[in-house]
């Protein structure tokens, strides 16, 4: 992209010193921007003055190529949107056919869902963490917290296969039902994971020096979360209460207790924390699901291979790890969707990136862009 | 709030907005002409809808929709505006003014669908690169790259 950037107008400080604006590139492909994308980055010595994502790297036109894909073959391409959290894209588009073309989901199918949503969430956010801690040199944390997303991913490996794309959640219900044993395996994770996310918070939340690098950096006021259309841990480390779980609840989240956690500051630290902090609401939800989990088939019978709805248009939504994860699908009739639409809460959560990073040192844009958790395969699609 | 209820708020808060209410496939939704689209958003807004949660386009060939989708945390509901835009004149207001979570998702219209926002602060292509030519999403894109699968159903 062409930028027209004045690199060499000099800065004149109060005392006559004269200083020259510099213009760094970071990224695309740089360990700190959390996969492929660019930060144009104006500064003023080591304050940043202005930053200008761009992104785009990693668009592969999924919304494109659904159009060109019957509705089951569309499940896969959902995959590679988050991820680091496959299943909530697998779940949102599938919420999205159910609607448009009226189908049913068995009960057990829906607490299926459930579970592995929550254990996504615990994976993903280990993820954001982890990456936090890395960006701020506290590599231990990285290690403790895939210690833990691994757990995660060789239960879902054991349920369907795959470490990374699941494509477990399908229109009707999901893939296949658990394997024997797989809950307990479920139950051993939750009961043990309560301890490995408290040695977390006293290694990294209650270090001096990651308090004082995450502590007042991007700090996000509850009105802009709002009007820029921030979501998930984001918004809600901004004090804004706003969880689909519970304030739009779907599928069968009204069955179970378990808390909205919000922060106060709004800042990189809280962003943190919040994510940590949910990660303990996942696992009662998992054990509730367990408890209730009804018998009984897990894909709607008889549902063909080939869904044509009838023509309309439909909007579904569910709480992903980073935000509201919405599906967009229109329909003319045929077997294809006509027209697919992500609604991406980590695309909209990085518009803040600019506004949060301003004013910061390039050390702590590292942390502000950690702190929102983008995956880029959303970001882009 | 269910649809009904929200119906019945409209009616009481806005005798402009409530004869353009309407319920398609259980959703509610609001379908506004192009030039009303300001003044149709700035009134939902001061209704309680604070949260702008999507912004897409649909080619329906012969014209554009644009699809907005609300949200509101105090009424607990959400609301989709709907306008066309003409295909030989792809223009429509920028709601950047009044959220600002319009910014990016405009540009993203901009980008794959080619519909410029009149009074957006920066609209640039956001996905593709600068030079790229043509509008992705577009019914009628083509390009000698894409080979198209058979189609065999």
């Amino acid at each position: 992209m062409t930028l027209e950037v004045e690199s060499r107008e000099p800065i004149i400080a109060d005392d006559g010193r004269t200083a020259e604006r510099l213009v760094v590139n970071v990224g695309p492909s740089h360990p700190s921007t959390h996969g492929v994308g660019r930060f144009i980055v104006t500064l003023d010595a080591d304050v940043v003055t202005d930053v200008v994502p761009v992104i785009g790297y990693l668009h592969r036109g999924i919304e494109k190529m659904a159009e060109n894909r019957t509705y089951l073959q569309v499940v896969p391409l959902t995959d590679r949107l988050d991820y680091v959290g496959s299943m909530y894209a697998n779940w949102a588009y599938c919420r999205a056919v159910e609607r448009l073309a009226g189908i049913r989901v068995p009960e057990r199918a829906e607490y299926l869902r459930v579970i592995v949503c929550e254990l996504q969430r615990i994976a993903s956010h280990m993820m954001g963490m982890g990456a936090s801690g890395a960006d701020t040199g506290a590599f231990t944390m990285f290690i403790y917290a895939f210690d833990v997303r691994e757990r995660v991913i060789e239960l879902f490996e054991s349920l369907c296969g795959a470490r990374l794309t699941y494509n477990y959640v399908r229109p009707g219900g999901v893939s296949r039902d658990t394997p024997v044993g797989w809950t307990d395996a479920v139950l051993a994770f939750t009961s043990g994971v309560r301890k490995s996310l408290s040695d977390m918070d006293n290694l990294f939340f209650g270090n001096t020096i990651a308090r004082g690098r995450l502590k007042g950096i991007g700090v996000l006021s509850a009105e802009d979360a709002v009007a820029w259309g921030a979501s998930g841990p984001t918004a809600r480390a901004s004090n804004v209460n706003w969880d689909l779980r519970k304030h739009d609840p779907y599928s069968v989240y009204p069955r179970f207790e378990f808390d909205v956690v919000v922060g106060e500051r709004g800042d990189a630290y809280d962003r943190g924390r919040v994510k940590l902090l949910e990660c303990y609401e996942s696992a009662k939800i998992i054990e509730q699901a367990i408890a209730q989990m009804p018998g009984g088939i897990v894909h709607t019978d008889g549902l063909p291979r080939l869904i044509a709805p009838a023509p309309g248009d439909a909007y579904d939504h569910i709480e992903s790890a980073r935000g509201s994860l919405g599906v967009y699908l229109v329909s003319d009739g045929g077997p294809r969707p006509y027209r697919m639409k992500v609604r991406s809460p980590a695309f909209c959560n990085l518009a803040l990136l600019p506004q949060l990073a301003v004013g910061h040192t390039l050390s702590d844009l590292v942390v502000v862009l950690g702190s929102l958790d983008p995956v880029f395969g959303e970001v882009d699609r | 709030m269910n649809h009904e209820e929200l119906r019945a708020r409209l009616a009481e808060m806005s005798p402009v907005l409530s004869p353009l209410f309407s319920l398609e496939f259980g959703d509610a939704v609001i379908g506004v002409g192009r030039d009303s689209l300001l003044d149709t958003a700035r009134e939902l807004r001061d209704l309680g809808f604070d949260r702008l949660g999507m912004v897409t386009a649909v080619d329906r060939v012969e014209f554009f929709v644009m699809v907005y989708r609300l949200q509101s945390r105090s009424l607990s509901t959400a609301i989709f505006v709907k306008t066309k835009v003409p295909r030989d004149d792809t223009r429509v207001a920028s709601l950047c003014e009044i959220w600002p979570a319009a910014n990016w998702q405009e540009r993203e219209v901009f980008d794959l669908f080619g519909i410029t926002f009149d009074g957006h602060p920066d609209l640039r292509r956001i996905m593709l690169p600068d030079d790229f030519e043509g509008h992705p999403l577009r019914k009628d894109y083509d390009n000698p790259n894409v080979i198209r699968r058979p189609d065999y159903i």
